[in-house]
């Protein structure tokens, strides 16, 4: 079964001085599935989406999105053209409502023509956008409400559906189920499961139990090295896997 | 903006529209003109520092521009038409702000700062040291520009009016970018500029534009107000202006528009006040050390200035947030304390 | 140019920056470690200087010694009001933003002008050159130089070696170098950060106000002398890299040579050269010439 490719990286490089945050990790995610990235803080996972979204620039290695080479692109143009991504804390705009989250996020996508005399709340385009994926966020009762005072897991979920909102093909997860109670948790599994068939999904997630349900595959990740990839199973009977990450407390 | 605060600024410009006619003296028609012009130069800044979060510390330079251009461009024979020369100085103080909004927004917080006031200082240098602008004693305007029989400037009523309706026309026009799609975009870029970025927006064209119009409309203010006073000297490009324009949005309050308004009011009122011999006697000549205790005494117990004060006391009344920070002023640079 | 004037000019240009770089120091430091935008920084220099002019009678009358003494009572006095202003003020900005410190810092320039005015008054005031300084060398027949600005200038780059010394090798030196690059590592090795602001604050403070007095014979002190030295300032700080001594250092000396320069080869625009300066090098160095940390 050979699955659309969407967004591949390759021997992706990152020093900081003398310091290699990330080394030679390559990573594939096709369609309809759901790509776990783990590993001990400081495996560089979160740089690894910096480096994949374009908020930091590689000091080795390439990065194909829809089959286009997109290594030199600025990460807004990347953003625009099918890569969204989520953020490890809340970047929620807590002021605005959680329907102008989402609607500003879905005005990147159609930045054409600044107008600046039409009211941006009546913006067809990005409203009709906005509400739905509020609505595949699971937040359609909250859209009026100040985004600084959801829950927690609303936030989280929020986050995601500004990412939705932009219409990527490609997400980069990080760690979305953070601090969420086991309900909302399920919630968002469902969610991601909702996603699956047609997006590539990147997943860096600390909870261990939620990745074997849900990954496809499965990466670890060890000092900014690829240790083990492959599907759950593969990695669950690993020795080097265990030894090196998974050895205590699982 | 809600209800309440629209009822709030349009009282405020009814009740300006009436005072000539509420037994304003020549010097109340004169210092209300003045403060109308300020505060048109402190809603152009609250457009960067409020609304975007680029803190500005050169619009004194735009604010001279439009004043320079205003009495430059006016022939020595006849008086110009307003309609061509308004826009003129607009233009050139918009023009002034795109080269140099081109260059400074390449920095960030601090260095942001300090580039916006170095190229301020540029300009003042310009007029203050050449010939161009007439040197350190500055320039007369010959003939008040005009037109015809339909606006006479040179009349004090006439030019307060004509005044209030630019103060009119620069609020409108902010209050309806603001919540346009590129006034939000500009939101956005305030709370976070790098989620922006990651959702998909190339920033640096948003904030290029607003520091071009927020020239714009410094220009317009330096414009009137090299008519109004029919002179202009490099003073109006010094920082001291930079300075004071910041102290009235933030004394006013940030991030709302009427901030800005309130903020320019406060401002210099509370200058005349202190300027006033009838109540301070000798001290008055030192009315700088009264505005600046005031200024210290509104960083310490006004953190979101004159306009959060209603909410500040109702809260306080109530016994709860009172050590409460203010949440528009929470560090708007962001990144710049790292 | 002949060679005569050129050597002039240097040896002015050198004065200058070296003083400005006394006063940048304070500032870069203050804000890299405090994180703190003082605008009253250029105050800091006028009060320097008036303690210079104000205190001369008093201190010839009771204890002698003239200039020097002066000097020495006014660093003194300048270590205690530096002490003093950052406990009750500036102790209460490190949490706020930006805009607040510019703000406080603004009305505080409002302040110290006024009570400057209330005090001394608004007049311009020459200041002594004290009689063992006050020759010139010659410089060839028709030139000389005067030997209190030499004086200035080996005075300064004294304060310059003891100020490196004190960085490099002493551990009040790796404190604030170490509080100038990462904020947050300091607070949590553990040592006093309440101490070390005090220190530095009052030291920067000291700074200034030194430059201030020994410049006053030389400028004489007026009214808005400290606006002047406060925007050159901060762009020697911003050109430097905000937090870096070695940047302050040669930005300081950069702007010293292009001012005295600017000023000869282009009288008409010499004001504006400075900032052209700045201009270009942060296009070109958008964080500075020297980057902390």
């Amino acid at each position: 079964m050979s699955n659309e490719v969407f967004l591949r990286g390759q021997d992706i490089t990152r020093r900081w001085g003398g310091l290699v945050a990330v080394n030679q990790v390559s990573v594939t995610l096709e369609r309809n599935c759901i790509h776990a990235v783990i590993g001990t803080n400081g495996a560089g996972k979160s740089t690894l989406i910096n480096l994949l979204s374009g908020e930091i620039a590689l000091s080795g290695g390439s990065v194909e999105l829809l089959g286009e080479d997109v290594t030199a692109w600025t990460q807004p143009r990347r953003a625009r053209a099918g890569l969204g991504r989520s953020y490890q804390r809340n970047t929620i705009y807590p002021s605005f409502s959680v329907f102008e989250n989402c609607r500003l996020a879905a005005q990147a996508t159609h930045q054409k023509g600044w107008s600046w005399w039409q009211r941006a709340d009546r913006c067809p385009v990005s409203t009709e956008a906005a509400r739905d994926a509020a609505h595949r966020a699971g937040l359609d009762k909250l859209l009026d409400r100040t985004a600084g005072m959801i829950s927690h897991g609303q936030k989280r979920q929020l986050e995601i559906a500004m990412c939705l909102a932009t219409g990527p093909k490609v997400l980069l997860l990080d760690e979305p189920l953070a601090g969420m109670g086991a309900e909302e948790t399920e919630r968002m599994l469902a969610m991601l499961d909702e996603l699956r068939p047609d997006h590539g999904i990147l997943l860096v997630e600390h909870d261990m139990d939620a990745v074997f349900r849900v990954a496809d595959q499965i990466t670890v990740m060890v000092n900014g090295t690829v240790i083990a990839s492959g599907d759950p199973d593969f990695i669950r009977n690993s020795s080097e896997v265990r030894e090196a990450y998974l050895g205590e407390g699982h | 903006m809600d209800n309440s605060k629209a009822v709030f600024v349009g009282a405020v410009f009814v009740a300006l529209a009436l005072f000539p006619w509420l037994g304003a003296g020549s010097y109340g028609i004169d210092l209300v003109t003045k403060i109308m012009i300020y505060a048109i130069l402190a809603l152009s800044l609250e457009l960067l520092v409020g609304s975007t979060g680029l803190v500005c510390f050169g619009q004194a330079a735009f604010f001279g521009i439009g004043a320079y251009a205003a009495v430059l461009l006016s022939g020595e024979e006849d008086a110009a038409s307003v309609l061509w020369l308004l826009p003129a100085c607009v233009l050139a103080a918009a023009l002034y702000a795109l080269a140099v909004g081109a260059l400074s927004l390449r920095t960030k917080g601090v260095y942001f700062i300090m580039v916006t006031l170095a190229f301020a200082q540029m300009a003042y240098f310009v007029v203050h040291d050449t010939a161009l602008g007439g040197g350190t004693d500055g320039i007369y305007l010959y003939f008040r520009p005009g037109l015809g029989e339909w606006l006479v400037l040179d009349d004090p009523v006439t030019m307060y009016l004509f005044s209030l309706a630019c103060l009119i026309g620069v609020f409108a026009f902010l209050a309806v970018l603001l919540r346009s799609r590129f006034g939000r975009a500009l939101a956005g870029i305030k709370v976070n500029e790098q989620r922006m970025r990651g959702t998909g927006f190339t920033t640096y064209p948003y904030k290029l534009a607003a520091f071009t119009i927020s020239g714009g409309l410094a220009g317009l203010g330096g414009f009137l107000f090299a008519v109004k006073d029919g002179f202009v000297n490099p003073e109006l490009m010094s920082w001291h202006l930079s300075g004071a324009a910041l102290v009235m949005i933030i004394l006013g309050g940030l991030g709302h528009l009427r901030g800005a308004l309130v903020g320019a009011f406060a401002f210099l009122l509370l200058q005349e006040l202190f300027k006033t011999e009838a109540i301070f006697g000798d001290f008055a000549k030192h009315w700088h050390l009264g505005l600046g205790i005031v200024i210290i005494a509104a960083v310490a117990f006004l953190p979101r200035g004159l306009v959060g004060l209603p909410e500040q006391l109702r809260k306080r009344l109530a016994g709860v947030g009172a050590g409460e920070r203010g949440g528009s002023l929470k560090n708007p640079l962001g990144e710049a304390k790292s | 140019m002949d060679l005569t004037t050129f050597l002039i000019q240097c040896l002015n240009a050198l004065q200058y920056g070296l003083l400005l770089f006394l006063v940048a120091s304070g500032l870069t430091l203050i804000f890299g470690i405090m994180g703190v935008i003082n605008l009253a920084h250029g105050s800091f220099y006028m009060i320097g200087a008036y303690m210079a002019y104000a205190l001369a009678p008093a201190i010839e009358s009771s204890l002698g010694g003239g200039f020097f003494s002066v000097l020495l009572v006014g660093l003194v006095l300048s270590v205690v009001i530096g002490y003093v202003l950052e406990w009750a003020f500036y102790s209460y900005l490190y949490d706020r933003d930006h805009l607040q410190q510019v703000l406080m810092t603004y009305g505080l320039i409002l302040v110290f002008e006024e009570l400057r005015s209330l005090l001394v008054g608004d007049d311009v005031y020459g200041v002594q050159i004290p009689e063992i300084l006050a020759g010139s060398v010659p410089l060839s027949e028709v030139m000389t130089y005067p030997v209190y600005r030499l004086f200035v200038s080996a005075l300064c780059i004294a304060l310059v070696a003891g100020m490196f010394y004190v960085f490099a090798r002493t551990r009040l030196g790796m404190m604030i170098r170490a509080g100038a690059s990462n904020r947050e590592m300091v607070q949590s090795l553990g040592i006093d950060i309440n101490f070390l602001y005090r220190v530095v604050f009052a030291a920067g403070f000291a700074l200034a106000a030194f430059a201030g007095m020994v410049a006053a014979p030389v400028s004489s002190v007026y009214p808005g002398m400290g606006n002047e030295v406060l925007i050159i300032c901060f762009v020697v700080v911003v050109i430097g890299g905000i937090g870096s001594i070695q940047g302050a250092l040669v930005a300081a000396l950069l702007i010293g040579f292009v001012d005295t320069f600017g000023k000869v080869i282009v009288p008409d625009a010499a004001g504006v050269m400075v900032y052209l300066a700045m201009a270009v090098i942060l296009l070109w160095k958008p964080d500075g010439l020297f980057k902390a940390g």
